[in-house]
């Protein structure tokens, strides 16, 4: 079991709120990413979720039973950190068994869970050397071992794949992804990365500012945004942002269109522009368009795209495919906006 | 990391060592405050009568105590111009590229663990004795008559003794700064066409100038201490001529028993160290930041 | 062109640092030889390097007719005593100062520090007086207590930077492995730092094994250490320059061992974190 409740939970440092008042209810068995940049308290709220940190105000719940001044030893949780926090003057196998030696388990049942570890994350070569002689990737599967073998109601992880290179984040991902769907235990993860929050996540928690923008599924945040700072949080490349003139009776004061849903025409389009950087992906290819009075769209084209610096091109984008936003950057109900005249320039 | 409990733990791990300094530093020093005002001498029992700043007026107006505030000053100022300088000099020189560097270091290095007794014993009779020392059988083979070191020039022989014992420090201190020069620096500046003695003067010593005001400073705060050298040597003699503010306190309170004149003594001494302890302090304070 | 230029100022600098490095290592030098020779050739007009007839006589004579074990052995006690005494009251603290810090820590230290930085005739009286009434002078305890104390500072500020160094993830990785704090220190916190605290340990013996003050000040017979056994040589037995080289040579020998081991910790020690 691996449920998990915040309830109007709060952090401060002196005058300073971390965390403001915040309610989430995570479920058993799901995965959850909270996704923030640097400093919106996502990885303050983990610490505090762990027991590392105190909660100020408000109560945290695992399974039913308020945790809140539980220590970290008794909750009953596993957190893999940032820098793996290996021991390292212990060898793999002692890094493994620590926890549960610490929880007085029977020698020969920790040497069977040893194995068991072992074997799932490929580390049996490996449970004699020290942490130091390892690579990254290594590090991180013994991080994950010595979570796992506790069986925990609940795995934290704190950034783990942010020191690793990019080939292996994304492995790295996929084993965690599959990790999770064969112990079906909660999860909650914590990055800066939406991409791992997208192809990762159950749900999605954004964070900004010490608060929960938005709870969701990861395709309901990438086609239903809350408000501008989802919207240009999800989604890459990010996505573009028009500031409007204000019209009598419509509230948009700017409106969005992703880099994938622009569209480059023969006929007269939304926008018309001058082709600046063009870049080559190979499967895909983004230009940066100068448009006068609007600024640099990005473009999200085929792979093979003939177009060259300098080129003028045409815009468009489908109508519901471009997201309004009022003054506050809150998401208008993509019903009632007016005539085009207000999209174009 | 910082809950409430590992706060309160943080506490109660703290409190043995805070308690123990706090009775180590302020219990002992209240009560020389305390004596300094009385009439308090060992040998004559009494009432121990307050006096107010009298032993203060004594103890500063005492010749011995202008005598051996200059011998202080000239003790600290010699060791740091000797150590400072043949500091700089060695750092510069061990770091070059030398063959057998680490049994240079080694042998450098090693006045500094050599025991403040022996090192002042060695030099007073073995080398500086006027008739079997090896300084006067070498004065003698050149032809000069034996200079008496600690008849003639006592003072100036208890520098000598401890510049040796801490030339060594202060060589490895700034060796240590030296080694973290950037390097790169100095390439530039070969490109840019400087010569050694301005590479020395524009990039090496203001590279070392945090690391040479370290050294003062530590050295002073135990350099204002000297004692043992004092003691096995000349015993402050003659006169006061080789007597420093330490030794003059010894005297008087542990040979001459006069706890009240001792124990202002022991206040002057804490506050001209307090004034060197402050310099200190904020330049430790500055470093703790980084 | 720089190949034949730096061979050359190689071999320059080399013989340089040489003659410097042998010139201040002499005297130490020339009191092991001293110690090797007969009282008459120590003194001898036309002292020799080498070339003399070598004895150990000055070592039993030392061995034989003074109590030199017994004050090594104090020496040894104090040292090593205070030094160990002092782990255990520092490492607490630097535990607590390096992974639970707040806006005092930074004041609390420099406050240790400052206690270092008083000069032991500040306190020299009352230290006394009260040595005398509680019967510690002259006893190895005593020592022992004003050792630890005048060294607690920079044990604490050492261990300190070692800590400090530890990540602190580490140790709440534990924590939440389960361990509570006793199981942290012991089992985490003490195995990772333990060539800072080893190098610690090493600094503070040195410390007290050459420390000269407190020892000839608060001992007579009983308690003497080296430092002040070796004192004693200041009267006319100091004229013996053998035996004195040999008593100097067995006091100073294991701490020169012992000092060449720990020189790069003794920067970190003695510089207070100035100079890394």
């Amino acid at each position: 079991m691996g449920s998990i409740t915040l309830k109007q939970v709060t952090k401060s440092f002196g005058d300073v709120n971390v965390i403001k008042p915040l309610d989430l209810e995570i479920k058993d068995g799901e995965f959850i990413v909270f996704v923030g940049p640097s400093g919106c308290g996502k990885s303050t709220l983990l610490r505090m979720i762990a027991g590392l940190e105190d909660t100020s105000s408000g109560n945290i719940e695992i399974d039913g039973n308020d945790a809140t001044k539980t220590p970290p030893a008794k909750r009953g949780l596993a957190m893999v950190f940032q820098s793996y926090a290996l021991y390292p003057h212990m060898s793999v196998r002692n890094n493994i068994a620590f926890p549960l030696k610490r929880a007085k388990v029977a020698p020969a049942e920790i040497e069977a869970k040893i194995a068991s570890a072992a074997k799932i994350l490929n580390l049996g070569d490996y449970l004699d050397r020290k942490p130091g002689q390892l690579s990254g990737g290594q590090r991180q599967r013994v991080a994950i071992g010595r979570a796992i073998v506790r069986q925990p109601s609940a795995f934290l992880f704190d950034e783990p794949l942010s020191n690793l290179d990019a080939s292996l984040r994304v492995n790295m991902r996929l084993e965690i992804s599959e990790l999770h769907k064969s112990l079906a235990t909660t999860m909650i993860y914590v990055t800066h990365d939406q991409v791992e929050a997208m192809t990762m996540a159950d749900r999605i928690a954004v964070f900004n500012g010490g608060v929960i923008e938005q709870v969701g599924t990861p395709m309901e945040l990438y086609r239903n945004p809350v408000n501008r700072f989802v919207a240009g949080f999800i989604g890459s490349p990010k996505m573009n942002f028009i500031d409007v003139k204000p019209v009598d009776g419509d509230p948009t004061r700017s409106i969005g269109v992703r880099p994938e849903h622009l569209k480059v025409t023969q006929e007269q389009g939304l926008w018309t522009g001058k082709v600046g950087v063009i870049e080559h992906l190979g499967s895909e290819t983004f230009l940066h368009v100068h448009v006068d009075g609007v600024g640099t769209l990005t473009i999200k084209d085929d792979g093979e795209c003939p177009l060259q610096y300098g080129d003028q091109v045409n815009l468009t984008a489908s109508q519901n495919k471009i997201m309004h936003f009022d003054k506050e950057g809150v998401t208008l109900a993509s019903l009632s906006w007016g005539d085009n005249a207000v999209v174009a320039q | 990391m910082a809950t409430t409990q590992s706060r309160t733990l943080a506490r109660i791990m703290l409190f043995p060592s805070v308690i123990l300094l706090l009775a180590w530093m302020i219990v002992p020093l209240c009560m020389t405050l305390y004596f300094s005002f009385l009439d308090y001498n060992l040998l004559i029992p009494g009432n121990n009568d307050f006096v107010g700043f009298l032993n203060y007026e004594f103890f500063l107006t005492d010749p011995a105590f202008i005598e051996s505030f200059f011998n202080t000053l000239w003790l600290v100022g010699g060791v740091l111009l000797i150590t400072i300088c043949g500091g700089i000099g060695l750092a510069i020189l061990l770091d070059q590229a030398i063959w057998g560097r680490n049994y240079v270091r080694i042998m450098v290095l090693a006045p500094f663990f050599v025991m403040p007794t022996v090192s002042a014993l060695v030099w007073k009779n073995m080398f500086m004795n006027p008739v079997n020392g090896l300084f006067a059988h070498f004065a003698n083979w050149l032809g000069f008559a034996p200079v008496d070191f600690f008849a003639q020039i006592p003072l100036l022989s208890i520098i000598i003794i401890v510049s040796w014992q801490w030339l060594p420090f202060a060589a490895l201190i700034l060796l240590t700064a030296i080694q973290s020069l950037d390097r790169e620096q100095l390439e530039a500046a070969d490109l840019d066409g400087a010569g050694p003695f301005s590479k020395f003067y524009y990039i090496v010593l203001p590279h070392l100038s945090r690391a040479i005001t370290a050294v003062i400073l530590i050295e002073t705060i135990f350099l204002l201490s000297i004692f043992a050298e004092i003691l096995v040597t000349t015993s402050g003699g003659p006169g006061y001529a080789s007597t420093n503010i330490t030794y003059l306190i010894y005297t008087q309170s542990l040979l001459q028993f006069d706890v009240g004149g001792g124990s202002a003594g022991g206040i002057v001494a804490v506050i001209i160290a307090n004034i060197v302890a402050i310099f200190l302090m904020r330049l430790i304070g500055k470093n703790l930041e980084d | 062109m720089a190949n034949k230029n730096s061979n050359k100022s190689k071999i320059i600098y080399t013989l340089l640092a040489w003659t410097i490095s042998g010139m201040i290592f002499f005297p130490i030098l020339w009191t092991l030889i001293t110690s090797f020779k007969t009282e008459a050739e120590a003194i001898s007009a036309s002292p020799s390097l080498f070339m003399f007839d070598w004895t150990l006589v000055n070592y039993s004579d030392v061995l034989n007719r003074s109590p030199y074990f017994d004050h090594f052995w104090n020496s040894v006690v104090i040292s090593v005593g205070s030094s160990l005494l002092g782990l255990l009251i520092a490492i607490p603290a630097a535990w607590s100062m390096a992974f639970v810090q707040n806006k005092r820590t930074k004041n609390l230290l420099m406050w240790m520090l400052s206690t270092k930085m008083l000069p032991p005739v500040g306190v020299l009286i009352p230290i006394y007086l009260l040595f005398r009434d509680f019967s510690l002078l002259d006893t190895k305890l005593g020592l022992v207590i004003v050792m630890t104390l005048i060294n607690l500072p920079i044990m604490v500020w050492m261990l300190y930077t070692y800590f400090k160094e530890i990540p602190h993830e580490i140790l709440e990785a534990s924590r939440m492995d389960g361990a509570g704090i006793v199981e942290e220190i012991f089992h985490v916190l003490l195995p990772i730092a333990l060539p800072g605290i080893a190098s610690t340990l090493l600094l503070n013996v040195i410390l007290a094994w050459n420390e000269a003050f407190w020892t000839l000040i608060l001992t007579a017979a009983n308690a003497a250490p080296l430092t002040a056994f070796i004192a004693s040589y200041s009267s006319p037995e100091g004229l013996f320059y053998a035996k004195l080289s040999a008593a100097s040579a067995m006091a100073i020998v294991p701490i020169l061992i012992l000092g060449w081991f720990s020189q790069k910790q003794l920067v970190r020690g003695l510089s207070f974190g100035a100079v890394k």
